[in-house]
């Protein structure tokens, strides 16, 4: 495949021979920009857009145990979900988990991130205990964590049995087992968040620092008026990925609670796995699926408007 | 107060390792020592062995490599080309194209398991370790990366190689691959992981040991061992199921974590 492209965005006015041969080149520059899209595309619309689609298509209908063939049923999914406690219950979870875990996680990222820049002892050790959960799988993650919160023989038990303390049932009170699992979450990606801040503090010139502290600008100064607003479009980032981490990562519901207690636990991903290949309501889980990406789809809308506002401390 | 705050860091990092040192405490402890309350001197490595007898944690393995690399491998390939017509090229329909790329951004393939489980019995590869793959051979985050790379390496280049006569796929592999080299590492790391613990969707799709990762072939294991007197088990074949990956890390950490600052991941 020889080909001589001259359109591109970067090069200026195009010298034109003959209009003929022009529109034969960007004739040329359109089919080979579409092929070689074509096999993402092609994967793209067979598992991402066709299935959305899909799914819009199927949560009108009832199709669960009861009804082995399609039934339309207009917005009845809907109103049933919208009626049903376990739902707004799962709902309020799936909010309170993102911000239980988001903003301390990236806190925290940063915290590490500023730290690990600096020059520390044991610098080396430091990195990677902080990014070693990132590697290990979260099914792991919930077997270590598992032992940990068990009642009485767990580790945090044991530990807390030091001070005289009883047996906290971490995963079987339905008000401690979700604070239990933010924190668990937090462990597993701090370290993730901390590396795309490192890469951002890296960006930062060392020059502005040093007009700092000529001008005499203690180590809380510098951070809010160079190192965070330099951060910004770092933030904005590592706030998309951890936001749709708290919604797509339910795997240590699996091993660690299956949702329980009465739901205390139960995330939206989860409830959604239940109803589609346990409750075996098609209809349903259609429905919640719907629900889930018009929730990521007003999110990361807000997000881009933001993005596009706060862009410009970069 | 900067002496307090480090000493709070430190103190992170000691609590961030207790979780993993716990565990393999607990695994080379004797089984029936693992509830104990007691501290002794008592090692033996029984547990292991004992989980990797008990479950084909062999068979896991070579599934969870084969479908890692699987995925990686078309990745790269779907992504390089994409992120070429994204980075170079103006065409017809590039804005509906980027919109249909960014969508995957906004909902990932992770939230979609059940319309793309009955998609895949459509098929009929559900249980098929190309069934678990397929779904994640475009990804528009390796696009979006790789795109913003191929943007920042200078259109000189092409142009030099174009008139020493090269074509599309050897300028792709002569100028654009060895310059992008962070950004396919740093993405090859992301992607390699990610499905490395992929967990939801091959629980789903898998149903028979011959296409089981290991993840779900170990939440199998912890499953059917739920009672106390396993946890020793549980925790060392848990220990299996990771030590590659954290094998490698503790090794590469470096390169690890360098090969993120160095691709322009922002």
């Amino acid at each position: 495949m020889k080909s001589n492209i001259s359109i591109q965005r970067t090069t200026a006015p195009i010298p034109s021979p003959k209009l003929k041969t022009q529109r034969y080149k960007r004739a040329k520059v359109n089919v080979q920009a579409w092929l070689l899209l074509l096999p993402s595309l092609i994967f793209l619309g067979i598992f991402t857009i066709y299935p959305i689609i899909k799914t819009i298509y199927l949560s009108f209908f009832h199709l669960n145990l009861a009804h082995h063939t399609p039934e339309f049923a207009g917005f009845s999914n809907y109103s049933e979900l919208f009626s049903n406690k376990v739902f707004h219950k799962v709902l309020l979870n799936t909010f309170l988990f993102a911000i239980g875990t988001v903003p301390t996680s990236m806190a925290l990222g940063l915290g590490m991130a500023i730290f690990v820049n600096k020059a520390i002892k044991a610098k080396g050790w430091v990195r990677t205990l902080f990014f070693y959960p990132v590697v290990i799988p979260m099914i792991a993650v919930a077997n270590f964590w598992l032992f940990i919160y068990t009642p009485n023989y767990g580790l945090l038990d044991k530990f807390l049995h030091l001070f005289g303390a009883g047996a906290h049932n971490w995963l079987g009170d339905p008000g401690k087992v979700l604070p239990a699992m933010m924190f668990m979450m937090m462990w597993k990606q701090a370290g993730f968040l901390m590396v795309f801040y490192l890469a951002g503090l890296q960006n930062i010139s060392t020059e502005l620092y040093e007009a700092a502290d000529i001008d005499g600008a203690n180590a809380w100064h510098k951070f809010r008026k160079i190192t965070f607003p330099l951060l910004m479009p770092t933030t904005l980032f590592v706030f998309i990925i951890s936001l749709t981490n708290s919604f797509k990562i339910v795997d240590h519901i699996v091993i660690m609670t299956q949702g329980g207690p009465d739901n205390a636990s139960n995330l939206l991903l989860y409830y959604i796995y239940e109803t589609a290949f346990q409750f075996l309501d098609k209809g349903m889980a259609a429905t919640l699926t719907v629900i889930l990406i018009v929730i990521l789809f007003v999110l990361s809308v807000i997000n881009f408007i933001s993005t596009d506002r706060r862009i410009h401390y970069s | 107060m900067q002496r307090v705050l480090h000493f709070c860091m430190y103190l992170v990092a000691i609590i961030w390792g207790i979780p993993l040192i716990w565990a393999i405490y607990t695994a080379i402890r004797p089984a029936d020592q693992a509830t104990s309350l007691k501290t002794d001197f008592h090692f033996t490595l029984n547990n292991f062995i004992e989980a990797w007898q008990t479950a084909p944690f062999g068979q896991y393995y070579i599934n969870t490599i084969l479908i890692v690399c699987g995925i990686l491998i078309v990745q790269l390939i779907t992504m390089t080309l994409a992120a070429y017509a994204f980075a170079r090229l103006r065409f017809i329909g590039g804005t509906i194209a980027f919109l249909i790329v960014l969508i995957q951004i906004m909902v990932p393939v992770e939230t979609l398991i059940f319309p793309n489980y009955m998609i895949l019995s459509q098929f009929s590869l559900v249980d098929t370790k190309i069934g678990i793959m397929l779904p994640y051979f475009a990804s528009a985050f390796g696009i979006f990366l790789l795109r913003q790379a191929f943007k920042s390496i200078p259109y000189e280049l092409e142009e030099a190689a174009r008139i020493d006569g090269c074509n599309l796929f050897q300028i792709l592999r002569h100028v654009y691959l060895p310059l992008a080299k962070p950004t396919y590492i740093a993405f090859g790391l992301v992607s390699v992981s990610t499905h490395w613990n992929d967990f939801l969707w091959p629980l789903i799709v898998t149903s028979s040991v011959e296409n089981r990762p290991l993840t779900v072939g170990l939440s199998i294991f912890a499953k059917s061992s739920e009672t106390g007197a396993q946890w020793a088990e549980v925790t060392a074949a848990t220990l299996i199921v990771i030590f590659p990956l954290l094998l490698a890390f503790f090794i590469f950490q470096r390169q690890f974590v360098d090969s993120f600052l160095k691709s322009g991941i922002k």
